[in-house]
């Protein structure tokens, strides 16, 4: 159940990626071919961040522990 | 009637019940319930202390009363400590207190006072130990009450700042008999689900005993053994929780620890338009400094090469003219002839010289078909010549 975490790609670690190209490009060091694949990768981050920001309505669930130690998770009873 | 011989004056009948019980009860701890409190002008407080079956008359004197943390009142349960004096001119014994403390509030205020010295040694409220609190969490954990106004202040806050984070309640009773272990319970059940960026452990403010889970040792060793970050959030501003110092980041109230939780989104989205648009720039500058680099080659001596030769060469039949004594028109002649040749063999090379020579060119798609076995049968194909191109169909496979 923790391997959750590995596989999306963090907020957190997209926004610092972003920084790191922005940093490169305007050290302005890279190749236009290098530039070019980095712009890119920028544009399709930050695309990817706002998506993740996109949701209109705060969803609160509910965490219950199973009597077979399981966990499931619930809509929230109350609006 | 005998009269006995042994007659002792009151005075000293007195005196004598005064040792016996002065030197018997030098320090006794009594509980029992305030009435007919009076706090006299002098300063000094009279009051009496009973239980169903007793009461027993008790002082306090004015140098001990300004250490009192309380203030006593008719009705209240407490506990006091003191001596047994007699006081022979009413010829009655009174306790002579030296600490009084309030039932309940007391007990739990020597708890917390003990549980958070215990602690501390052990080095549960370590800063080395505290975990960094994610800047960009997605899932916040939230252990609290879930009919709770805690609950209602982390919704509203959340959905104002930052809708789009995953909540996940634990739902525990916060106060009340087992609410601690509860608690300790829900926190771990958290760190087993996994998935969870930062956690909150709160409820809203209340009486000390309301708060009371939140400093039991459950708690703080729950807290402790946490691998997700925990900002706890109990009660008002200016209660502290023993979960307050264990737990990595001290929230003053639930909805302040909404707040801390999350950026708000309208400012992350300014920040990343931002980063966006620098990168742009710099993205645009490369482009355009290599532009510039480009331009300047092209201007370069390097490029500009073959026109040099040419002004080279008509200079040196200049030379030559002058050199050879030769007539100008001579000299034209030499040029115009060098000039056909060198066109000449431009024409070899153009294609379409070649072209004019009777020989084509077959493309298949667009591109040059150098070979025959690159065209099978029923393959289309442009066959170009010197004046015009054809279209062709294969019927003969190679």
């Amino acid at each position: 159940m923790t391997a959750k975490k590995a596989v999306k790609n963090s907020l957190e670690s997209s926004l610092k990626r972003l920084e790191e190209i922005v940093e490169t490009l305007e050290r302005g060091d890279t190749s236009l071919d290098d530039a070019v694949i980095l712009y890119e990768e920028g544009v399709l981050i930050s695309k990817g961040c706002a998506e993740k920001l996109k949701a209109a309505e705060l969803k609160i669930k509910k965490l219950s522990k199973e009597i077979d130690g399981q966990f499931t998770l619930n809509e929230s009873d109350e609006a | 009637m005998a009269i006995e011989k042994n007659v002792i004056t009151i005075t000293e009948l007195t005196r004598q019940i005064k040792f016996s019980l002065e030197s018997s009860f030098p320090r006794v701890w009594v509980e029992g319930e305030i009435s007919n409190f009076k706090q006299h002008t002098s300063g000094h407080l009279y009051f009496t202390l009973k239980d169903e079956g007793a009461q027993l008359s008790a002082l306090m004197w004015r140098s001990r009363v300004a250490n009192l943390t309380f203030q006593p009142e008719d009705g209240m349960k407490v506990i006091a400590r003191g001596s047994i004096t007699v006081y022979p001119p009413r010829g009655n014994y009174q306790l002579d207190v030296d600490q009084i403390q309030p039932i309940g509030l007391g007990e739990l205020q020597l708890a917390f006072e003990r549980l958070k010295q215990k602690l501390d040694r052990e080095g549960l409220f370590d800063a080395e130990h505290k975990k960094r609190i994610p800047e960009f969490p997605e899932c916040i954990g939230l252990v609290t009450s879930e009919t709770g106004a805690a609950l209602q202040d982390i919704r509203s806050v959340l959905s104002r700042r930052h809708p789009s984070v995953e909540v996940i309640l634990a739902p525990v009773r916060v106060q009340g008999v087992g609410a601690a272990e509860e608690i300790a319970d829900a926190i771990k059940h958290m760190n087993q689900y996994g998935g969870i960026d930062v956690m909150i452990v709160g409820r809203g403010g209340g009486s000390l005993e309301d708060l009371w889970a939140f400093n039991e040792e459950v708690v703080a060793r729950a807290i402790y053994a946490s691998k997700i970050p925990i900002i706890s959030a109990v009660g008002h501003e200016i209660d502290f929780s023993i979960a307050d110092f264990v737990a990595d980041l001290r929230a003053p109230t639930p909805s302040a620890a909404a707040e801390l939780v999350v950026r708000d989104r309208s400012e992350l989205l300014e920040d990343i338009g931002n980063l966006c648009y620098t990168m742009r720039g710099a993205f645009d500058n490369q482009v355009s400094a290599l532009r510039e680099q480009t331009t300047s080659l092209i201007t370069s001596y390097s490029f500009n090469r073959p026109k040099d030769l040419v002004r080279e060469f008509s200079q040196r039949i200049d030379e030559l003219e002058r050199s050879l004594g030769i007539s100008f028109a001579h000299a034209a002649q030499i040029v115009h002839q060098k000039y056909n040749s060198l066109q000449r063999q431009l024409q070899a090379l153009n294609p379409g010289g070649v072209l004019k020579r009777g020989y084509a060119i077959v493309r298949k798609e667009g591109r040059i078909v150098p070979s025959a076995d690159l065209l099978g049968y029923g393959d289309e194909a442009d066959i170009q010549f010197h004046n015009g191109t054809v279209g062709v169909k294969v019927e003969k496979g190679h």
